[in-house]
């Protein structure tokens, strides 16, 4: 067998950093990644060039600069003498407030809708076809600024609301008001109220806390707690003697009676608005910018939320239904305990990025001129003091949190709900 | 011996379905009051229907087509006995309107010493449709098309833009340089290289060559259209520019990231799950923010490159990182077996995606495409906050007109109209696409 050579020399050869698939990806790898190195050092000395010429040096000192500008819409207290932090605080919460409350409505809306879209009557589904399209396929800027439209065209000014035989009338037993500066509803008040405490003294991120609401929330929480005890109760009880107790008027009863006992020592009222001068008084108010961004979003979305919802009930196979009929499941618990937790996990992905997606799209109420992060930071703060790259960067880093902890969320939610499988 | 007295020999002939179960009657039944519940969901419903259709008919059904202005429109609706805020549509301003609202301020000849240009864009969406012929409608028409499809990125930005036609073509020979260069080397030495030397040809052609070429060319045989600045850009061709271009150059670049993201080098994966998730974290606006503030910092410093164009760069970054997400759904939708079976029919990594991996991957991710898509073609409304003029920043320019001031429904109802025409059109063609591709995996 002389024929038989001896193995190739393992020798290194620097014709094989390209030929030999071994060094290749790594050949690859340091090309792509002194280009990308390339790139950015371009970027920066571009940058850093065109600053020094500008004479704007990056600094962050601006945000620690009386802001000047006021905020009309807001949850924490701030006046115009306030730093540009404060303000970027105060429009983060505003965009973090029009994104809670849109995803709730987003969430109901899209859900009805989705499950009338499935309905045996024809009108209805057709119906419901129609709200979706006709909402997916329209940009959801145009939506915003319609709304508005609609809030400040057809509602009546605060001055129709003057008299007894006024053109206007206020909803909800006199305790709504409707008009085209904005919708007003009653407020919580306390008479005998425990008062507040400022956390963080002066500094950009104080706030106030209310003892009120820190007191009705441990109340609630632990006759819950209380309740959940009665019910695991009630379960035990069930398992070893096989009767259950009924419980649900003492749970009832542990759940409500101590809040209810608790408003009526801190004079729990509602503050009513009334219509003093030339504008309403009292009340919460609510600015037509964060009520037309706030429909607008969650109608939008409920039309991609009814979608999933559609989708994630068809995707359950009939089959799942008919063998727990043969189980002899009654149709409500063949629901709560076949169908719902399928569904869910094929909805509950699908609608949390649909969540993400309203948070970002949020930033669209520069249109309206809701002062949320976009508008405050990126908007007039940016306009006042000439920094854009630090704005824009600071603004798209918080945005960036925002996605990846819901983002990070939604991974945690998939790996817990995942089909095991092999 | 038996009680059976009679035994029927022949069938009984059918018997007609009661009528209450066929017909229009039956129809109803079934599927609009099967029930005391659907029967009140019905009535609500076509109550809701009937509202909102009759008030909508009593808006928009008034002869102010016509009508010069507002004024006007208020007259008309005096004569008809109509009053209030909301009388009636005034359709005037669509009228006058709609070719600003299609075409901006692209010159139409109503200046001194300029002639109607309009022409361009209306050929260049033409051109648009028969490019994309060959793409849409491979069973029907010729494969030949498929090189006019290769030329349109340059014929289109030439008819849009104007300037001489030496420019693209000179842009386009980059193209041809590069691909020369490549296979010419692929005969003597390896892809790697021939693809990075074929690459840098190009590069080098595109900052010496071009520019002394095209302007040589230019002194020799001037072929050139009047320049349009993009400034004059507005109206639904600006959305439509932005959407093209964002989809055209989106999808190849979502492909490239979407391998990346799959890929095994640590590195280049890295790169593009960073570059991926960053622009699918922020909002476009921000993007857009990029685009009007900060892009000319990035650059050299003098550049200045034109709002537009940097609106294009952004857009299409932002395009690309959603349609990487969808085709790598495509590419881990694949079996393994792919793969494996491309592999061991001894193909390397760009003849197995070309070959078997991609027009599968890509059939698959066909609705999220399309999806994303219609989701850029809406997002080109967003540039209204950065001052260009798209249809929904015109109507404030036409307000801005003492003849229009206080109209708002009309032009919102217009533009809403036309972008649900486009996006809904775009979503029935995906339906059709997949149906036609559909190969039986049931």
């Amino acid at each position: 067998m002389s024929t038989l050579s001896d193995p190739p020399k393992q020798s290194f050869r620097l014709s094989m950093l390209i030929y030999d698939t071994r060094y290749r990806s790594a050949t690859i790898q340091v090309v792509a990644m002194i280009g990308f190195l390339i790139l950015v050092g371009w970027v920066i000395s571009n940058t850093v060039q065109n600053l020094t010429d500008l004479g704007k040096e990056p600094s962050f000192s601006f945000l620690s600069e009386p802001a000047g500008y006021d905020i009309n819409q807001r949850l924490l207290d701030y006046d115009n003498q306030d730093s540009h932090m404060r303000a970027a605080l105060i429009g983060l919460l505003n965009t973090l407030l029009v994104a809670f409350l849109g995803c709730i409505t987003a969430t109901v809306l899209g859900v009805i809708i989705g499950v009338l879209r499935l309905s045996s009557n024809w009108l209805v589904a057709r119906l419901m076809t129609v709200y979706v399209e006709m909402f997916r396929n329209v940009p959801v800027l145009l939506w915003i600024v319609f709304i508005m439209a609609i809030m400040i065209e057809t509602l009546p000014a605060p001055s129709a609301f003057r008299g007894d035989n006024s053109d206007a009338a206020m909803h909800v037993m006199d305790s709504v008001a409707l008009t085209n500066r904005g919708v007003y509803v009653p407020e919580p008040l306390f008479h005998n109220s425990l008062g507040n405490v400022s956390v963080f003294g002066d500094a950009a991120v104080r706030f106030d806390i209310s003892l009120d609401l820190i007191a009705f929330l441990i109340v609630l929480g632990g006759s819950l707690f209380v309740s959940t005890k009665i019910r695991q109760w009630a379960d035990a009880k069930q398992e070893s003697t096989g009767l259950r107790p009924t419980i649900w008027h003492i749970r009832a009863a542990v759940v409500l009676l101590p809040s209810v006992l608790l408003l009526l020592v801190l004079g729990f009222h509602l503050g009513y608005p009334e219509l003093k001068g030339f504008n309403f008084q009292g009340g919460t108010h609510m600015r037509n910018s964060l009520i037309a961004l706030w429909l607008a979003l969650s109608l939008y979305t409920a039309a991609f939320i009814a979608e999933i919802v559609r989708s994630g009930i068809l995707a359950i196979s009939q089959g799942q239904t008919e063998a727990a009929a043969a189980l002899g499941l009654r149709p409500k618990r063949i629901m709560n305990l076949v169908i719902l937790p399928q569904a869910l996990r094929v909805i509950i992905p699908p609608l949390i990025s649909n969540y993400l997606n309203l948070t970002k799209n949020s930033s669209l109420a520069i249109a309206v001129g809701y002062m949320d992060l976009t508008g405050t930071l990126m908007g007039i703060t940016m306009n006042q003091t000439g920094r854009e790259l630090e704005t824009v960067m600071l603004g798209m880093l918080v945005y960036l949190t925002i996605s990846l902890l819901i983002s990070s969320f939604m991974n945690w939610y998939n790996n817990r709900v995942k089909l095991v499988e092999r | 011996m038996s009680d059976i007295s009679f035994v029927r020999t022949e069938m009984l002939p059918q018997k007609d379905p009661p009528a209450s179960a066929v017909g229009v009657v039956g129809w109803m039944r079934a599927n609009l009051f099967s029930g005391w519940f659907n029967s009140i969901l019905t009535l609500v419903a076509l109550y809701f229907v009937i509202q909102l259709l009759m008030g909508l008919f009593h808006w928009a059904w008034v002869p102010t087509w016509s009508a010069a202005s507002l004024p006007e429109c208020r007259d008309i609706f005096e004569q008809l006995g109509r009053t209030g805020h909301n009388a009636g549509a005034c359709w005037g301003v669509i009228a006058e309107r709609w070719p600003q609202l299609l075409f901006g301020f692209y010159p139409n000849g109503t200046e001194e010493g300029t002639v109607d240009q309009r022409w361009r864009p209306i050929l260049a969406f033409v051109l648009l449709a028969v490019a994309l012929a060959p793409i849409l409608y491979s069973d029907r028409v010729s494969g030949k098309l498929i090189y006019f499809s290769g030329a349109y990125p340059f014929i289109m930005p030439w008819l849009l833009w104007g300037g001489t036609i030496w420019t693209p073509v000179a842009v386009a020979l980059g193209f041809v340089v590069g691909f020369v260069v490549y296979k010419w080397l692929l005969k003597s030495t390896s892809e790697l290289i021939a693809l990075i030397v074929g690459v840098v040809s190009a590069v080098l052609w595109w900052m010496f060559a071009a520019s002394l070429l095209s302007s040589g060319l230019a002194s020799i045989m001037p072929l050139a259209l009047e320049p349009v600045q993009s400034r004059a850009f507005g109206g639904f061709m600006l959305s439509i520019t932005i959407g093209v271009v964002a989809i055209g150059l989106s999808l190849p670049i979502g492909i490239v990231l979407a391998l990346g993201r799959q890929s095994d080098l640590l590195i280049v994966k890295t790169l593009c799950v960073c570059f991926i998730e960053f622009i699918r974290g922020v909002p476009l606006i921000t993007l857009l923010f990029v685009a009007s503030t900060l892009l000319n910092i990035f650059m050299p410093p003098g550049t200045n490159f034109d709002i537009i164009m940097r609106v294009f760069i952004m857009v299409t970054l932002f395009a690309s990182a959603y349609m990487a997400e969808v085709i790598r759904g495509g590419l881990a939708a694949l079996p393994t077996g792919q793969y494996e079976g491309a592999d061991s029919l001894g193909l390397n990594y760009w003849q197995a995606q070309r070959l078997i991996i991609m027009p599968q991957a890509l059939k698959i991710s066909i609705p999220g495409i399309v999806s994303t898509f219609i989701g850029v073609f809406k997002d080109t409304t967003l540039v209204s906050v950065i001052g260009l003029f798209d249809p929904l920043n015109l109507t404030n320019a036409i307000r801005a007109d003492a003849d229009w001031n206080g109209l708002v429904w009309e032009l919102y109802g217009f533009i809403a109209f036309l972008f649900f025409v486009f996006c809904f059109g775009m979503s029935r063609y995906s339906m059709y696409l997949e149906r036609k591709l559909q190969t039986g995996h049931r």
